[in-house]
């Protein structure tokens, strides 16, 4: 009985301070990626590469998603609004919702889903194929090379493609709204510009980066340590997209916390 | 003189696997060395400890007699050229960027119509025609991507090189191009050499001294004139393919 009450504790201890470590080793990982941004040689080209691949392919990814979300959110909250003889406040709410919520949140895990993958698949198939340690032979630190291009993208990258995707969904919400439910053209945009503020625009541009950086440190940290083998590179992108995808829904919390709660 | 290279009770585990179990070696300036030994006994692990790219967990690595973890990293890499096991060339790049790779960044950064020259006449050493300049590693066979590996370990005309397997996958014609290829760079540029192969024709063609892992340590070294008749059944074994003798054929 003792053993097992032991047993059962050394197993939670155990869990513990692997995700202490885990938590240490990400933490240790993105501050040297962070410290390489801003140390020279710089490599352009990398940046200029990973900003198309994870900012402008995104694009038909986030534009549906937001394009679908902002028309369904349209027609959930004029069922919900007739409740209350409220139908007026779909364009507000609409706008609302998509920009401080589900334009970042459901943007983030979109690019999650598409650019970590990709990312630690990458970052993972250069490992394990060497291709990391030969970077490093020829003199190039891969960390600079690999890792700080990628965070930087993304970070820029994805603030822009929600700002995008914003824009789409609200025009989503204007279809069904006027199309389905409706609503006058003028007026639903009027209502919509009157009762949207900067800062619920701009709260949702910086999650956007947060999550950015959050997915490309996901991609690229279970890569770089991807283990060996094809099922080595498998698992390390599995382990990017759900870490990513968790992390995101977390930091969204938090950040929802800090800017909606004072 | 001081060695150009010393590993001293060089150890290393990987889990409970222990893969270097102390290891001595020492290599001249300018001498060629081959190490020999069955596969999986940690001959790619030692290459990669003295690079840094594995830190061992005990022992001591110099270069020209400073520990290779000593002074400036980029200035002690640039005086390395490697050939990996699996040739790891970028697959995003074209060939002749591969070889140019490290022409066309640092310091002595080249023009690129210049690193290109160079690439091209590098794949020319390595029996490569210009035409594959423009492909990409993916489009080539496994033994030409060898061979790119190596123009590009020799791209910088760097001091010291290590390959790893150069022949291995290459056709008997090839693999003599390539002996031959590696010979060159010790005695016309002086460069000291470290290779690992299982091709007991290469041992011969290249290598000054040999030096046979087994069992996580060096177990025989000594020059090329002495491994035919060295009494270490060990060598014997493996210089003559024996399935029989001390080395266990199922490991
Ligand atoms: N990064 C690593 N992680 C775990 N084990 C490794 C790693 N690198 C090498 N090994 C193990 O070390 C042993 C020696 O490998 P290696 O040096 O590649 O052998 P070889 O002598 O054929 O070149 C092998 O059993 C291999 O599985
Ligand atoms: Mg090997």
């Amino acid at each position: 009985m003792l053993l097992a009450v032991q047993g059962f504790l050394a197993s939670i201890g155990a869990a513990v301070l692997g995700l202490c470590r885990a938590t240490g080793s990400v933490v240790l990982f993105a501050v040297s990626g962070v410290s390489h941004i801003f140390r020279p040689p710089f490599y352009f080209g990398e940046l200029g590469r990973q900003l198309l691949r994870i900012g402008f392919f995104s694009l038909p990814v986030v534009g549906l998603t937001a394009l679908f979300t902002g028309g369904a959110l349209a027609l959930q909250i004029f069922a919900g609004g007739s409740r209350f003889n409220a139908e007026s406040v779909v364009p507000s709410i609409v706008a609302i919702g998509m920009v401080r919520e589900l334009g970042p949140v459901l943007g983030g895990l979109m690019v999650a889903g598409r650019v970590s993958a990709s990312i630690a698949a990458e970052l993972g198939t250069m490992r394990v194929t060497e291709q990391i340690d030969a970077l490093t032979t020829l003199s190039t630190n891969p960390m600079k090379f690999l890792v700080a291009p990628r965070l930087l993208a993304a970070t820029i990258a994805l603030p822009l493609l929600v700002l995008v995707g914003d824009i789409i969904g609200i025009m989503g919400g204007f279809l069904v709204g006027v199309g389905r439910l409706e609503f006058n053209p003028a007026t639903y945009i009027n209502t919509t510009v009157d009762f949207l503020e900067v800062g619920d625009v701009t709260s949702g541009l910086v999650k956007a980066a947060v999550f950015g950086f959050i997915v490309a440190l996901m991609g690229c940290y279970q890569g770089y340590n991807s283990g060996r083998g094809a099922q080595g590179v498998g698992r390390a992108t599995t382990n990017a997209v759900v870490s990513a995808s968790v992390l995101i829904l977390a930091a969204n919390y938090m950040l929802t916390e800090v800017f909606f709660t004072a | 003189m001081t060695p150009r290279i010393e590993m001293k009770d060089v150890q290393k585990s990987f889990g409970a696997k222990h893969v270097l179990r102390g290891v001595n070696l020492s290599i001249a300036p300018g001498e060629s060395m081959v190490i020999i030994g069955g596969s999986g006994t940690g001959k790619s692990v030692a290459l990669k400890c003295v690079l840094g790219l594995i830190q061992p967990d005990a022992g001591q690595i110099l270069v020209d007699g400073k520990p290779n973890t000593s002074g400036n990293r980029d200035e002690f890499l640039a005086r390395f050229g490697m050939l990996f096991q699996g040739a790891a060339l970028f697959d995003s790049v074209s060939v002749w960027e591969n070889v140019a790779f490290r022409l066309r960044r640092g310091k002595q950064k080249l023009p690129k119509a210049d690193a290109r020259e160079i690439a091209i006449e590098k794949l020319r050493r390595v029996g490569l025609t210009p035409d594959v300049a423009d492909l990409f590693p993916a489009e080539l066979s496994g033994g030409m991507q060898k061979r790119v590996g190596l123009a590009r370990a020799i791209a910088s005309e760097p001091e010291i090189i290590f390959f790893d397997e150069p022949t291995t996958g290459l056709d008997p014609i090839m693999s003599g191009v390539i002996n031959e290829l590696v010979r060159e760079l010790v005695t016309e540029i002086g460069a000291t050499a470290m290779t690992i192969t299982h091709d007991m024709t290469s041992v011969r063609a290249i290598a000054d001294t040999v030096a046979m892992i087994h069992d996580g340590k060096i177990r025989w070294t000594g020059p090329i004139g002495d491994l035919d008749t060295s009494p270490d059944p060990y060598v014997d074994q493996f210089i003559h393919g024996r399935a029989t003798g001390p080395i266990e054929a199922v490991r």
